[in-house]
């Protein structure tokens, strides 16, 4: 956890520059404009919560800053390395972003402790000993030390979804992206989840964009919110504004949808 | 909370209420079960009789040692015992140490062992002949019992097994010059070289297959294509064009000193064909793995080689288990084609035996028991491949 506790203290000091870096971002599917200008400065430790309509490119556009899409125009900085095509670069930047992702993704001929200690191993090349103890504190930290030696398929979604953000704290990343964590699970295991994304905000101070329809979560946590549309950011700032003082029509509309 | 838990209902018909659920539901099917059983009585009573009472097995014992090993030397024959028995340590050990997934391979080796000497036993090989193969077949479950106790440590066992196969092969084969002295391998024959082709071309076509399907899939164009015409090129023509190519043109190419023999142009024909379609059956299993599967491994930082070696090929081999299996299977009994280049494997060997004059009419007991040679690899094949699977299965999705 040494690298969360240096950045803690690091924003103070950097906190103009934001850690993520995101300027006139354009991304085309074929002939389908998903991302059409989207520009967004994320602070170290900052939590920003991103929500839209599907298809208006909010999963997108977190897959572009970690490379898992390809951005066409603009510029992506992150850490203050910039996203290119060279191989390094996406390497670097990849081993200081987790990934969180909808349908969990985790690796199902391996155990839970073994999806955890797979990457430290191979491309931090730690011994297995102390990949193994790293893993088993991350475990304890979801709250699911006992099943460590069970598969993906033998867990509940709730669990699995644990275990795939103690995978991705494994590289201990600086940042991490939240692809709609919580969408694919079933009501009563939303919850579980949720606390283990709210003890990583508010106890190490993790850089988080999460992409939720969650608006208890991002009330609590969120230090940002930003409302994706059609490809662009039509609306953003603090929960308290977005929730009571909306000034875009398309915000209004669409809180008022998923809000009742 | 705590409610009582309810034992699913104990349902017990006994052998007659079985048959009466099973065999004479209605009339009809009654009917139906009793014509069936008669016939299968029929049959049984005739194929059995004739098997006891008038084949003349007689051709088969007295020539057993020629359908096991061809013209190899019979005092040269202790070789391929050996080869036999460090296989069957190795994979004895195996069992004890790694388990339920090597498991099955001691099994097979043993019992296809026990039963050579039970064979042995019926012709004028000899005691020497019996007991040597029960021995094996006992070793194999001592060194299980070994490996068991934790007394053979796994990274020199896995080193032992990569080294074990070319071992056996050059004991086999032996070396000019050398105490062990060479066997042309114009003399292998019988269960010997079927067995060899067949090993051969596994081992040798799965790696290159496997390489060729994630060639097929690759980001870089020359790599691709040569794959893809590859695959389409070996799997455009049959196996017995392969091999006369391989067995003809394949010296015009090459430098005269350099000679390849007979049985190694075999091997290398029998590979390169099945490596075609391992590799389409692996793209089977590679085009099944989910994209989420990738995007994982990448977004954790794995480089490509290491996301295809950790997470791609472990669920996309696993997911071809059965197809592979059934592609080896083929590749033994396709072995029966090199009698066309004029190598005489066990089915070529059954035929050189019925040309000779003491054993006329006979032919019926030996393509019998060529045929039974064959049904017991297979099926010893076959039921491996399901253990695998289930050994394998833990924890899928």
């Amino acid at each position: 956890m040494n690298a969360s506790q240096t950045d803690a203290a690091a924003p103070a000091a950097d906190a103009t520059d934001g850690i993520i870096i995101a300027r006139d971002v354009h991304k085309w599917f074929g002939q389908l404009h998903v991302l059409r200008g989207i520009d967004l400065t994320v602070k170290a430790g900052e939590v920003v919560v991103i929500f839209g309509a599907s298809g208006s490119g909010k999963s997108t556009f977190i897959r572009t800053i970690n490379r898992l899409e390809e951005h066409q125009r603009g510029e992506i900085i992150v850490d203050g390395i910039e996203l290119t095509n060279d191989i390094r670069n996406i390497a670097a930047i990849r081993s200081e972003i987790g990934m969180v992702f909808q349908s969990f993704n985790l690796f199902p001929h391996l155990t839970a402790l073994e999806n955890i200690t797979l990457a430290p191993r191979k491309v931090r090349k730690s011994a297995k000993a102390d990949a193994e103890a790293a893993g088993m504190k991350l475990l304890t930290r979801v709250g699911i030390p006992e099943q460590a030696h069970k598969f993906p398929a033998q867990l509940s979604g709730g669990q699995q979804q644990r275990v795939a953000i103690a995978r991705a704290l494994a590289m201990q990343p600086k940042i991490m992206l939240f692809d709609e964590p919580t969408s694919a699970l079933d009501p009563e295991m939303i919850s579980e989840v949720l606390d283990v994304m709210k003890g990583l905000a508010s106890e190490t101070g993790m850089t988080m964009i999460c992409v939720t329809h969650e608006m208890g979560f991002a009330r609590a946590v969120a230090n940002r919110m930003v409302f994706f549309d059609h490809g662009q950011i039509v609306e953003q700032g603090p929960p308290s504004q977005i929730f009571e003082a909306p000034t875009h029509e398309r915000t209004k509309q669409f809180l008022s949808q998923i809000l009742h | 909370m705590t409610a009582e838990i309810a034992p699913p209902p104990r349902i017990a018909i006994g052998p007659l209420g079985w048959l009466r659920r099973n065999l004479f539901q209605s009339p009809l099917n009654g009917v139906i079960s009793v014509l069936l059983g008669a016939a299968l009585t029929w049959l049984v009573l005739q194929v059995g009789g004739w098997a006891i009472g008038e084949a003349r097995w007689s051709v088969v014992t007295e020539n057993l040692r020629i359908f096991l090993i061809g013209r190899y030397p019979g005092d040269l024959a202790w070789r391929i015992w050996l080869s036999l028995a460090i296989l069957s340590v190795l994979s004895g050990l195996s069992a004890g140490v790694f388990g339920r997934t090597t498991r099955m391979l001691a099994v097979t080796l043993s019992a296809i062992q026990a039963l050579l000497a039970v064979l042995i036993a019926t012709s004028p090989i000899g005691l020497v002949g019996v007991v040597a193969y029960a021995a094996n077949a006992a070793g194999v479950w001592i060194a299980f019992v070994v490996g068991l106790r934790g007394w053979m440590p796994r990274r020199p066992l896995t080193f032992a097994w990569l080294v074990s196969l070319p071992a056996a092969f050059l004991l086999i084969a032996g070396f000019a010059g050398t105490p062990l002295t060479s066997v042309a391998t114009n003399a292998w024959g019988g269960l010997l070289l079927t067995v060899v082709l067949a090993t051969v071309g596994i081992v040798l076509s799965f790696p290159l297959g496997v390489l060729l399907a994630l060639g097929r899939r690759s980001r870089l164009p020359v790599i691709r294509i040569l794959s893809t015409g590859y695959i389409e090129l070996i799997r455009g023509v049959p196996l017995v064009t392969i091999l006369f190519m391989a067995d003809l043109i394949l010296p015009l190419f090459l430098p005269g000193e350099w000679r390849l023999d007979r049985v190694a142009r075999a091997m290398g024909g029998i590979s390169l064909f099945s490596a075609a379609y391992v590799a389409e059956n692996v793209r089977g299993g590679l085009q099944a793995i989910p994209t989420g599967q990738v995007e994982a491994a990448q977004a954790l930082g794995l480089t490509s080689v290491q996301t295809n070696i950790s997470i791609v090929l472990p669920q996309a081999l696993r997911a071809v288990i059965p197809a592979n299996v059934g592609l080896f299977i083929s590749l033994l009994k396709d072995t029966t084609l090199v009698t066309i280049i004029g190598l005489l494997e066990l089915l070529g060997i059954g035929r050189a035996v019925l040309a000779q004059s003491d054993s006329l009419g006979a032919s019926l007991e030996v393509y019998a028991f060529v045929a039974g040679v064959f049904f017991v690899l297979c099926y010893a094949m076959s039921q491996a491949s399901y253990r695998l699977e289930r050994a394998l299965g833990v924890g899928t999705r």
